[in-house]
C-alpha cells in the first residue's frame, strides 16, 4: 500500500489502517512521515479535550461517562488513554479500557491504548500524530487521558483543546492547592466522587487559588465542576463548560496562541528527532554510541569534545 | 531509538466466568517480558475482544477460560476476526479446558492451549518464540 492510498483508507474511516498506522508511529517507522503528510491537509478539525489528574481519581470513568454524553449529541469521538511504561523491563499494562469496553463495538467510538514509552510530560511521544489520525477519520471530539499524573506533567495543555484537571476530596491540604504546576493549566477542574466529605472545602479552596493567582493571559476564568461519575451525576453541567470553553477557544486570535505555543513545540522535537537519528547513523549506531561512551568513561575524550567531534561529523 | 517493534497482546476474558486472577498473572508476567499488554477486564462479548483487538492493532489475542465456555467463545473470537478481516491477528487459549477439547480447538485455528499448572515463563517464551510483529 502506498502512502496515499493508506491515506485515503484512513480518511474513509478504514479502523485497520488507522489502527496500524497508529502502531508505525508509535514504533517509529521510517515511512511513517510519507503517510502523515498526506493526511496533514485532512486535520485541524477535530476538538481535543484533554482529562488529567493523579492515579485513581476517576478519569477513565468520567471519559466513559463523557463519551455516553457526546454519542447521544451525534457526535464521532476518538479515545486516546495513556498508561505508563515500565523503566525497568519496557512493558507495559494498559488497563484503562476497561472502564470503557461498553463502547467498543460502537462503531462511532474508536479506542486507542497507549504506553508512555520513557516520556516524561504525562503524554507518549506518538499522542500528538495518533490524535492527527484520529483527526483525519473525521473524529469530531477526542478525549485525551493522560497517564495518571503527580504535579508536574503538564504536556497535555499544550496538545489539548480544553485541559481539565481531576481531583478528589480528602487529598492533601491546601497548601497543594496553591504551588505550581499542574494546578496552573486547568481549563476546568472536576472535583469527582463529590459524594466524599470535604467537597465543598475542596471548591472553596480552587476558587480561593484561581482567585489569588494573577490572572490568565488568555482572560479565561477556569471553571469547577462537581462530578459523581460512576452514577452520572454532574456530567451534564461538566458538558456545559466544556462547551463553554469551546466557545472562547475557538475565537480565531485564542485559536492562533494555541498553535503557535503547539507546533512550535512538536516541530522542534521532531527535529530532536530527526538530528538524533542522523547522529546515530553517522556514529554507527548502537556500537557506536556505545564505544564513544567507553572513549569518555576511559578518560581518553571529555563529554564536551566528544559531542563536539560527532556534530562535525554530521555537518561535513 | 527509530523502527523497533514492540509485541502488543491483548488479554482477555470472554463470557461470564468472574476468575481474573490468572489473567491478571498472565498480564503482569507479560509486562515483565517487555511486551505492552492490553487488558479489557471480565465479562468480555467476542465483538467486544475482536473490536479492541483491531483498534489496538495487537501481534497476538490471549483468551482466558475457567468457566467451561470455551469451545463456543474462542471459535466464536475466531469467526469474528474473519468476518472482519482481521484473521491474521493469531488466538492463543489457557485455562480449565478439558484435553479432548484441545485437538479439536487448535484444528480450528487456536494456535495454542495452555493449561492449569503452565508456568508463567513458560507462555512468555512461547509467545516470544511464535508471534513475530508484523515488519
Amino acid at each position: 500500500m502506498n502512502p496515499k492510498e493508506w491515506a485515503e483508507k484512513i480518511i474513509e474511516g478504514d479502523v485497520r489502517a488507522a489502527s496500524r498506522l497508529m502502531r508505525d508511529i508509535d514504533d517509529r517507522m521510517p515511512w511513517v512521515s510519507d503517510v502523515m503528510k498526506e493526511l496533514y491537509p485532512h486535520t485541524g478539525r477535530a476538538y481535543i479535550i484533554g482529562v488529567t489528574g493523579s492515579p485513581g481519581v476517576g478519569k477513565s470513568t468520567l471519559v466513559d461517562s463523557l463519551i455516553e454524553v457526546f454519542r447521544k449529541k451525534g457526535h464521532s469521538i476518538g479515545v486516546v488513554v495513556i498508561d505508563p511504561t515500565s523503566p525497568f523491563t519496557g512493558g507495559a499494562i494498559l488497563g484503562d479500557r476497561i472502564r470503557m469496553q461498553r463502547h467498543s463495538t460502537d462503531s462511532g467510538v474508536f479506542i486507542r491504548s497507549l504506553a508512555t514509552r520513557g516520556s516524561m510530560g504525562g503524554l507518549s511521544r506518538s499522542t500528538s500524530d495518533i490524535l492527527r489520525v484520529m483527526d483525519a477519520m473525521g473524529k469530531d471530539i477526542i478525549l485525551l487521558e493522560t497517564v495518571g499524573v503527580g504535579q508536574d506533567e503538564v504536556d497535555v495543555v499544550n496538545t489539548a483543546h480544553t485541559s481539565m484537571i481531576i481531583m478528589i476530596p480528602g487529598l492533601g491540604d491546601d497548601i497543594q492547592a496553591i504551588k505550581a504546576g499542574i494546578l496552573e493549566i486547568g481549563d476546568i477542574f472536576v472535583i469527582n466522587k463529590c459524594e466524599r466529605e470535604g467537597a465543598e472545602r475542596m471548591e472553596r479552596e480552587i476558587m480561593m487559588m484561581l482567585e489569588l493567582g494573577a490572572k490568565r493571559k488568555d482572560g479565561w476564568v477556569p471553571k469547577i465542576v462537581k462530578t459523581e461519575a460512576i452514577k452520572g451525576k454532574g456530567i451534564k453541567e461538566l458538558v456545559e463548560a466544556i462547551e463553554e470553553h469551546r466557545t472562547f477557544r475557538e475565537d480565531p486570535e485564542h485559536k492562533r496562541k494555541f498553535l503557535q505555543k503547539a507546533l512550535r513545540i512538536e516541530l522542534l522535537n521532531n527535529l530532536k528527532d530527526q538530528i538524533s537519528n542522523r547522529v546515530l547513523e553517522v556514529i554507527g549506531h548502537e556500537e557506536g554510541l556505545t564505544q564513544a561512551v567507553n572513549e569518555i568513561i576511559d578518560g581518553k575524550k571529555d563529554l564536551y569534545t566528544k559531542s563536539e567531534e560527532i556534530l562535525k561529523q554530521l555537518l561535513c | 531509538m527509530a523502527g523497533k517493534r514492540k509485541i502488543r497482546i491483548l488479554v482477555a476474558k470472554p463470557g461470564l466466568d468472574g476468575h481474573d486472577r490468572g489473567a491478571k498473572i498472565i498480564a503482569r508476567g507479560f509486562r515483565d517480558a517487555g511486551f505492552e499488554v492490553i487488558y479489557t477486564g471480565l465479562h468480555q462479548s467476542p465483538e467486544q475482544i475482536v473490536e479492541a483487538a483491531i483498534q489496538e492493532d495487537v501481534d497476538v489475542i490471549g483468551l482466558s477460560s475457567l468457566a467451561g465456555a470455551h469451545n463456543h467463545l474462542f471459535r466464536e473470537v475466531l469467526r469474528l476476526l474473519k468476518e472482519k478481516g482481521a484473521e491474521d491477528i493469531p488466538v492463543f487459549g489457557g485455562g480449565i479446558i478439558p484435553d479432548e477439547d484441545i485437538p479439536k480447538l487448535k484444528a480450528d485455528g487456536i494456535l495454542e492451549i495452555f493449561t492449569p499448572g503452565t508456568k508463567v515463563e513458560d507462555v512468555v517464551k512461547w509467545v516470544e518464540e511464535n508471534i513475530h510483529p508484523r515488519g
